[in-house]
């Protein structure tokens, strides 16, 4: 009775399956919706859910957006694409945030042949050798180059402490194309390093402080960083910090409190200063939902919904294979983080923006274009 | 002063710093070890649970914070007790695998709960005053008041402790159930009270530890409890699991090395989890029982 019971239940879910799939197009998301970096995800979502409004169909069905968590854990992130892929039959994945999450869901995407768009993960190894993994955002090498161009210029730095977390390959590759630059400019740097998850500081920031470094760079994420900077203070430093785009999360200000007041980042989008038509719509629809200025990364949430759907609708099919080679081909689309344009290697060319805390707030500072 | 003696000065005090915060979760773990031989894995997770309760306390109840904090630790202290009779009494005669397994589980449970009811995203702990937060300032050195609070709250929690195992009757019940169980039961003393009052004590330990440890890292998080929890652990079998002198002196020598061996080679501070680890591995090897051997006799 109960092996009826139990094949007149899978006969149901596979009909309804089949039912629904001939008037809905699946998106997956992976993100990280709970753990260390769960800010970032809950951003991403935002923008997609935001994009996913505004542009609720294509052609001609109806977008059905699947949510995946991957608890800010790399083998978690593995799991969830595959769960999306074979259990949720997505034809495209939303994803992921962390580079080293992203690395190892694209692994499963690759082989899958099913398109995987990141929001934000840059460093470079994200899509080297990769056919089927894209990116809306800029790459690490100019990132880094950014960043020690902005400390020699305009910080007038001469010597750095360069903080890297060695379990995210983000902040490893960052850290190097920083210092590549900033000794090339003629900068010295003395090297921490940290793992995600730490919550004490105090002993390498004793050590860094000994040599009176003229900023602090650290290339990790922001719960580190809210940490870090606390401490920092705590130890006596007053001079101001560096990160990168892993820095913007509304919990950086929260923990770090006054301690991250003098916290420059490089980013990709500040809401005062959308690069684009598309990204003053998105401010204002964000703005009436939310009530606070969006980040980057909800910016680059909605920018991989609206580049995917574009995809969708240039490859004429909900095949994963074209969507991808359509994904490959996008050619200055107007997203709310500018013009995308992503080339054969899935990587995207954009401007970065350096914003500054002060006081609290998410302060823009300047565009700087490749 | 010279930098070099300057920055060992300063590491001098971090290590203290997170030392005693060690030293008071690895007092919960032996304890309930030294009573039951059980090893509580939760116990990172009860710890996680006070900081919680005491958050919310301050900003959903409004209590002022020490109140706050009270109350905090008397609801934690319920949780280990309702966690003893829920999951871990029921199966005080099984083999001691299973309580091991379902210690692992309730690990899970609390960390999924938080979850579910507190949310993924960690809360900012700002909700003490801003009296703790201060720094002495000696010269270069820079020591956190809270530094100085940690290690008299964990001397005062240990002469607690102290008298309630060595004064009291409870204590000498306490004492007597880790020797043998079914004896003292037949000695008259109420062997369930006893060992619900050990996971109370213990429990309120770990909240303590959990208000301290966010008030120096303030970020609250369902996974916060995890490596305090397994560091406390180590410094608990190095010290000698079932031994609370042991707990304390372990949870220092954890802190000095993890700090210390930053502070003299930077370059390896990534891998200073490694360091702990193969600390474990050796005290396991050499000298199992830690540095203060429990005997028979005077467990606990």
């Amino acid at each position: 009775m109960k092996k009826i019971f139990f094949v007149f239940l899978m006969g149901l879910i596979v009909f309804s399956a089949l039912s629904f799939s001939e008037e809905v197009v699946k998106i997956g998301a992976a993100l990280p919706m709970t753990g260390g970096i769960a800010s970032f995800g809950e951003m991403v979502y935002q923008g997609i859910e935001i994009a996913n409004q505004m542009f609720p169909t294509v052609l001609g069905m109806k977008v059905q957006i699947i949510l995946a968590d991957n608890r800010s854990d790399k083998t978690e992130a593995a799991n969830v694409i595959s769960r999306l892929i074979n259990l949720n039959g997505v034809v495209g994945i939303l994803g992921e945030v962390a580079s080293s999450n992203t690395m190892a869901g694209g692994a499963i995407a690759e082989k899958a042949g099913v398109p995987l768009l990141s929001p934000a993960s840059t460093n470079p190894l994200v899509t080297q050798g990769k056919q089927f993994v894209s990116r809306v955002c800029f790459i690490d090498p100019f990132q880094g180059h950014v960043a020690a161009v902005f400390a020699l210029k305009n910080l007038k730095a001469k010597t750095a402490a360069v903080f890297t977390d060695v379990a995210q390959d983000y902040s490893v590759g960052l850290s190097n194309f920083f210092i590549k630059d900033f000794t090339a400019g003629g900068g010295t740097v003395y090297k921490e390093y940290y793992q995600s998850g730490d919550q004490d500081f105090s002993a390498q920031l004793t050590d860094a402080l000994s040599h009176n470094p003229d900023v602090i760079y650290i290339s990790g994420y922001y719960p580190e960083i809210a940490l870090m900077a606390k401490q920092a203070r705590q130890l006596g430093y007053t001079g101001p910090f560096l990160a990168g785009d892993g820095a913007e999360a509304p919990e950086l200000i929260k923990i770090g409190g006054s301690a991250v007041n003098g916290l420059y980042y490089t980013s990709h989008f500040n809401a005062d200063h959308p690069a684009t038509k598309m990204g003053e719509e998105f401010v204002a629809k964000y703005e009436s939902i939310y009530h606070t200025p969006p980040s980057a990364l909800a910016a680059l949430g909605f920018d991989t919904y609206l580049v995917m759907l574009n995809a969708i609708e240039r490859a004429g099919s909900t095949d994963p294979a074209k969507i991808n080679a359509a994904i490959r081909s996008t050619k200055n689309f107007e997203g709310a983080t500018g013009y995308i344009t992503i080339g054969d290697d899935g990587n995207a060319v954009k401007s970065a923006v350096i914003n500054e805390v002060v006081n609290g707030q998410f302060t823009y500072v300047t565009t700087i274009n490749p | 002063m010279d930098a070099n003696l300057n920055s060992f000065v300063q590491n001098f005090f971090n290590s203290l710093s997170l030392g005693g915060l060690y030293a008071l979760i690895a007092v919960g773990y032996t304890m309930v070890y030294g009573i039951l031989r059980l090893i509580n894995f939760a116990h990172g997770d009860i710890f996680m649970m006070g900081t919680y309760f005491a958050f919310y306390a301050i900003t959903l109840f409004l209590l002022p914070w020490w109140l706050g904090f009270l109350v905090a630790i008397c609801i934690t202290g319920l949780l280990g007790y309702s966690i003893e009779k829920i999951a871990y009494r029921p199966l005080r005669n099984a083999p001691r695998i299973s309580s091991l397994i379902t210690a692992i589980g309730v690990s899970f449970f609390l960390e999924s709960f938080a979850v579910v009811v507190f949310g993924g995203i960690p809360k900012s702990f700002n909700v003490y005053p801003k009296f703790f937060s201060e720094m002495l300032v000696m010269g270069k050195i820079r020591i956190p008041i809270l530094t100085f609070i940690t290690i008299i709250v964990t001397a005062f929690l240990f002469l607690f402790l102290w008298v309630l195992l060595y004064k009291t009757k409870t204590g000498l019940a306490m004492r007597a159930i880790a020797v043998d169980i079914p004896t003292t039961s037949l000695m008259g003393a109420n062997v369930n009270n006893v060992i619900s009052i050990t996971f109370i004590v213990g429990s309120s330990f770990a909240a303590v530890a959990g208000i301290l440890w966010a008030m120096k890292y303030p970020q609250v998080q369902p996974y916060m409890g995890f490596t305090p929890g397994l560091k406390a652990f180590i410094a608990a079998v190095i010290g000698g699991i079932g031994s609370i002198q042991g707990a304390i002196v372990g949870g220092f020598l954890l802190g000095f090395l993890e700090i210390m061996i930053v502070g003299f080679f930077p370059g390896l501070a990534g891998y200073r989890d490694v360091f702990a680890y193969v600390t474990l591995v050796i005290i396991l090897m050499f000298r199992p029982t830690g540095i203060f051997k429990v005997y028979s006799e005077q467990k606990v």
